[in-house]
């Protein structure tokens, strides 16, 4: 039998999991605010969800958020196009106002509405273990565990399906478009399985916790390794560390899970962020140094990516 | 009706405390989060916003209540440490800083979400104005709040216009402000303190959450109705102002509602009809100018079809039939009717009714027509002769330019070719001799006004060359 | 003449070049971009910094200028830091350094060029506005102050950079691609500038993408791969061995284009 503490790492894990795989892309695609965007922006669709079926059942609301999620990511690049404002600002807009609507509905059907706008802010994954899902009267375990498992394996056969396609979409989707891929396949896929990925964590650790969860452990392995499959890797076991880490630090003081959590994933990245041989701090000061004393062997040609980092 | 009465007579204190705090927070956020959606950070507000929070509770804790100049204190703290960590991040590392802005944004609220728990587990007395903080709750605002944090937001416009000129520069262009030696460093430390300053005014009213709209919506939905700077401040402060009354009155009217939602969702609703509306940039301005240029774009081939149909029998008293103009031109008969009785309404065609019934073009269509025909002409032989582009490749290009070219730019090509009298298909081009000064038609005004609001054509890129 | 007080007062003028870098390097990430380079100019001079793509050109003058940090080198303007002559030079970014949507007029990005002549928070004087609404037209852009600068072409926004460093009144004018992608008629106005401010005394440095047209319109040049190649005037450097240096294996294109060039040029003298 597995205890409810069992339960309750696992639920975290798996969410770190799938979190830290798509993450990854969003890191390397420079789109990391889709996650936060998406965690945000589907509160309405769950409200509808609930108002439709008047039950906390979860496949409707992962429908609904669903729909507000790829919706999110398309209006978004809509408005920025149409409107001719900056990607960044169409996104804030977006999200927040969907937030609002979703914050204005559950004030509007509080009576119908058994939704707490702070649990959708930070979840709560301590009740994970007494969500069980009874299936003709067996118990089979806690819910959360098989929508997370399940869209982990989404994640994972996405991934390695597309795994070509992902690696030169993520380097440069301008590359992937002349080289014939289906760049808007690929978009709207890693922006789906983003979605549903946010919405089945976001269920148990809240929206916040999905962002830290999409975005540090992929940016701390990012300071470690240049290969994609690595960084995967180490994303995943970022994760990983992160939640089994963070739920025994809030054991400890009493707090948040879903808090502590994120607190470790801010310890792990501050520590890589200091320490990694050869893109954190030290690890320059070294190589800065050295630079100092070799001269470069010849008149190469530097290679463009270069001088591009080098030009703001 | 009686609610809005009683609401905007201001008799209720509170309502007056209220309304104070939510105007001058729309009014300080509006005008700054300009420099914020301009300058491509508008999401860093999102970030500061949430990570104040650990702030907010760490203030709490200490002062064991709410003490609003120690949550000043508190919140304006970690909203620094925010950006100082963003940017050090950025600067020190590879990580891009969209990834920095999020990593920031959910480790410190994931922090606060930590200090959140703890103070409530260890049940302080007073905890029940924290929550306020996730979403604003502006009702709950009383007179030394209202003095507090809207001193903080007259400061912030205060200062905002003392800086404009510099604001305006470093937003602009930094590597040249650098260049001639002002304090960049120092003005961008000093916008992010302003925008620290009025984030930690706002999230009494708006909340953590939703802090980061008030300063991008206004700012984004002013951008829609001015190309001047200090307008679009103007504007956004209005949108601002707008949106706090409106949400302090949908909240006053209906207590159960919130008032930093409705004042983002007030907002949107201002962008949206901005993005709709708004003159020359909204959609439907847009919409139309581009049916405007389609249904002109279609005016002036006709005229060029009745043109060459003269030029080829060579006669000007021959009334053309409908059909043949529409065989010619693939119209649909909807857009032919439009365009026909138009070109009747400007006289610059006639009809005739008899049989075969048909048009025939005027004296000041004719002329139209010759200018239409003409700088067509001209710009095939500039293609040819300056750009060495091949014959069989111009016409097209000409076919889209002729809409295009205004009398000032085809007078630089006839200086620019001396005025030549075969184009490079050896068809003549036909000229006003008969007048000393070419332009002056009716139409010709009219689409010369047409012109000089559209920004998509530049005449010096391609036209100019013809000085050289 | 010169309105600049700083230009009327620097007593070292005759003895001092009025621009000297002195072992300049710049590393990124480990890898240097430029290596130890070394260079004066005198007044009175038109020079090109050309090389190939990822050379260091842009980099060069950014980091002359202070813009970026540098790991070694310093910079005098007639023998003193930079920091104290900074009125003496006016720089001209790149023309995508900036966002061109950004809500302001032509006539506003002018006046930012009297922005050194002004103390902080004071506001642009009448005398300001005429001295841009001047420096507009010399570039043939006086029609357009009013304009919104997203309503201009490349080549007009380019001009209108220009006139922003001609607003500055400087001594030394240090211009990043201000020939990239603009039209024929604004090529030509710029180059006349140029050579008009070269003949007023000053000196114009200019990151350069054509190496066709160096010789026919700049009298000296730096030849830039990492390490400065070659610095001279351009009759004396522009030899087949720097050549070779400073491009490596791309020369054969690179001779069949000067080649192609001499030959144009043949054929347009012989056409006049």
């Amino acid at each position: 039998m597995i205890t409810s503490t069992g339960w309750i790492i696992i639920t975290a894990i798996l969410a770190a999991t799938s979190c830290a795989l798509v993450g990854t892309f969003l890191v390397l695609r420079k789109m990391s605010l889709m996650g936060d965007a998406i965690s945000h922006a589907v509160l309405p669709g769950i409200v509808i969800a609930f108002l439709v079926t008047a039950s906390r059942n979860t496949f409707p609301m992962l429908i609904g958020a669903g729909i507000f999620g790829l919706f999110t990511v398309w209006l978004t690049e809509e408005l920025s196009k149409k409107g001719r404002i900056f990607h960044d600002a169409s996104m804030g807009i977006v999200f927040t106002t969907l937030f609002a609507i979703g914050v204005i509905m559950i004030s509007l059907f509080a009576a119908n509405v058994d939704i707490d706008q702070e649990c959708v802010l930070y979840g709560e994954i301590a009740y994970v273990p007494w969500d069980l899902w009874i299936w003709r009267g067996t118990n089979m375990g806690p819910r959360p565990v098989w929508i997370l498992s399940m869209v982990l394996l989404i994640n994972i056969s996405f991934i390695t399906l597309m795994y070509k396609e992902l690696k030169t979409y993520s380097f440069s989707p301008q590359l992937a478009a002349t080289l014939g891929l289906p760049v808007g396949l690929i978009h709207y896929g890693l922006m789906g399985t983003v979605s549903f990925t946010t919405i089945a964590s976001f269920e148990s650790v809240g929206a916040i916790l999905v962002v830290a969860l999409l975005i540090v452990p992929p940016a701390t392995a990012y300071l470690l390794t240049d290969r994609l499959h690595r960084l995967l890797l180490l994303a995943v076991l970022f994760g990983i560390t992160s939640a089994v880490g963070g739920y025994y630090m809030a054991l400890w003081i009493n707090s948040s899970i879903a808090g502590a959590i994120a607190v470790v994933n801010g310890i792990q990245f501050a520590l890589v962020f200091i320490l990694a041989p050869r893109y954190g701090l030290l690890g320059k000061k070294l190589g800065g140094r050295r630079v100092s004393k070799s001269e470069p062997e010849s008149i190469s040609h530097p290679e463009p990516k270069d001088i591009r980092e080098t030009l703001p | 009706m009686e609610t809005l009465i009683e609401f905007f007579s201001l008799q209720d204190p509170n309502i007056r405390y209220v309304l104070a705090g939510t105007i001058l927070l729309g009014i300080s956020a509006g005008a700054l989060g300009c420099f914020a959606i301009l300058r491509r950070r508008a999401l860093v507000g999102d970030a500061v916003a949430h990570a104040i929070l650990p702030g907010v509770c760490l203030a709490f804790i200490f002062a064991g209540g709410k003490d609003p100049f120690m949550l000043i204190l508190g919140a304006f703290f970690f909203g620094l440490l925010s950006m100082v960590t963003m940017d050090f991040i950025s600067r020190n590392s590879r990580i891009a800083p969209d990834a920095s802005i999020g990593m920031v944004l959910s480790v410190f609220f994931g922090f606060g979400v930590v200090l959140l728990t703890f103070i409530q587990t260890t049940g302080f007395v007073d905890q029940s104005g924290l929550d306020d903080f996730l979403f604003g709750q502006a009702a709950a605002m009383v007179g030394d709040d209202v003095l507090v944090f809207g001193g903080l937001s007259a400061m912030i416009l205060v200062v905002t216009i003392i800086v404009f000129k510099e604001l305006k520069l470093v937003s602009f262009d930094p590597s040249f402000a650098q260049s001639i030696g002002y304090p960049v460093k120092r003005m961008e430390f000093l916008l992010a303190l302003l925008m620290v300053l009025v984030i930690t005014a706002g999230i009494q009213a708006v909340g953590v959450v939703l802090m980061a709209s008030m300063l991008i919506i206004p700012a984004a939905a002013a951008r829609y109705w001015t190309d001047s700077l200090r307008i679009m401040l103007l504007i956004a402060a209005g949108v601002g102002a707008l949106s706090g009354v409106t949400g302090s009155f949908i909240s006053y009217t209906a207590p159960a509602m919130p008032t930093g939602p409705w004042m983002v969702v007030s907002a949107a609703f201002v962008f949206f009809l901005s993005f709709l509306l708004a003159p020359g940039r909204g959609e439907i301005a847009r919409y139309f100018q581009k049916r405007n240029f389609s249904h002109k774009v279609a005016c002036e081939n006709i005229l060029k079809t009745l043109y060459s149909m003269e030029e080829e029998d060579g006669r000007t008293d021959r009334v053309r039939p409908g059909k043949e103009l529409r065989k010619r031109r693939h119209l649909t008969g909807r857009t032919m009717k439009q365009v026909l009785s138009s070109l009747l309404r400007r006289k610059l065609i006639t009809y005739y009714g008899g049989t075969p019934d048909g048009y025939m073009l005027t004296p000041a269509g004719r002329k139209e027509a010759k200018r239409l025909v003409r700088v067509h002409r001209l710009w095939e032989q500039y293609l040819s002769q300056h750009l060495q582009i091949a014959e069989d490749h111009v016409h097209e290009d000409a076919e889209s330019m002729e809409h295009l070219i205004t009398s000032e730019i085809e007078a630089q090509l006839r200086t620019s070719l001396g005025s030549p009298e075969l184009d490079p298909h050896k068809s003549r081009i036909p000229y006003d001799t008969d007048e000393s000064k070419p332009s002056g038609s009716a139409a010709e005004e009219d689409s010369k006004k047409s012109l000089a609001g559209k920004a998509g054509y530049k005449p010096g890129e391609k036209g100019k060359g013809g000085a050289s | 003449m010169s309105k600049n007080p700083a230009v009327m007062s620097t007593p070292d003028r005759a003895s001092n070049p009025p621009l000297e870098v002195h072992d300049l390097t710049v590393a990124y990430d480990q890898k240097p971009v430029l290596w130890d380079i070394d260079f004066e100019l005198p007044d009175g001079s038109l020079t090109a910094i050309v090389g190939p793509n990822g050379a260091g050109k842009s980099t060069l003058i950014k980091a002359a200028m202070g813009l970026i940090p540098a790991s070694s080198g310093y910079t005098l303007i007639y023998g003193k830091p930079l920091d104290k002559q900074r009125q003496l030079v006016a720089y001209v970014p790149q023309r995508e350094s900036v966002d061109w949507n950004f809500p302001i007029s032509v006539m506003d990005v002018v006046l930012m060029g009297r922005y050194p002549h002004l103390r902080l928070f004071q506001r642009p004087r009448r005398e300001d506005r005429e001295i841009a609404m001047s420096v507009l037209a010399e570039m043939g852009m006086d029609a357009y102050h009013k304009r919104q600068i997203s309503q201009l072409s490349g080549g007009q926004q380019q001009r209108v950079f220009l006139a922003r460093a001609l607003a500055q009144d400087a001594n030394i004018y240090l211009l990043d691609e201000p020939l990239a992608g603009v039209d024929a008629a604004t090529e030509e106005v710029i180059f006349t500038k140029m050579k008009e401010l070269r003949d007023g005394g000053k000196a114009v440095v200019v990151v350069h993408h054509d190496l066709q047209s160096v010789p026919g319109n700049f009298d000296r040049a730096m030849l830039l791969n990492l390490r400065m190649v070659a610095s001279g005037p351009v009759a004396e450097i522009f030899t087949d061995e720097n050549l070779q240096k400073t491009y490596g294996g791309r020369l054969n294109i690179l001779s069949q284009m000067i080649e192609e060039s001499r030959q144009q040029r043949f054929v347009r003298e012989a056409d006049s």
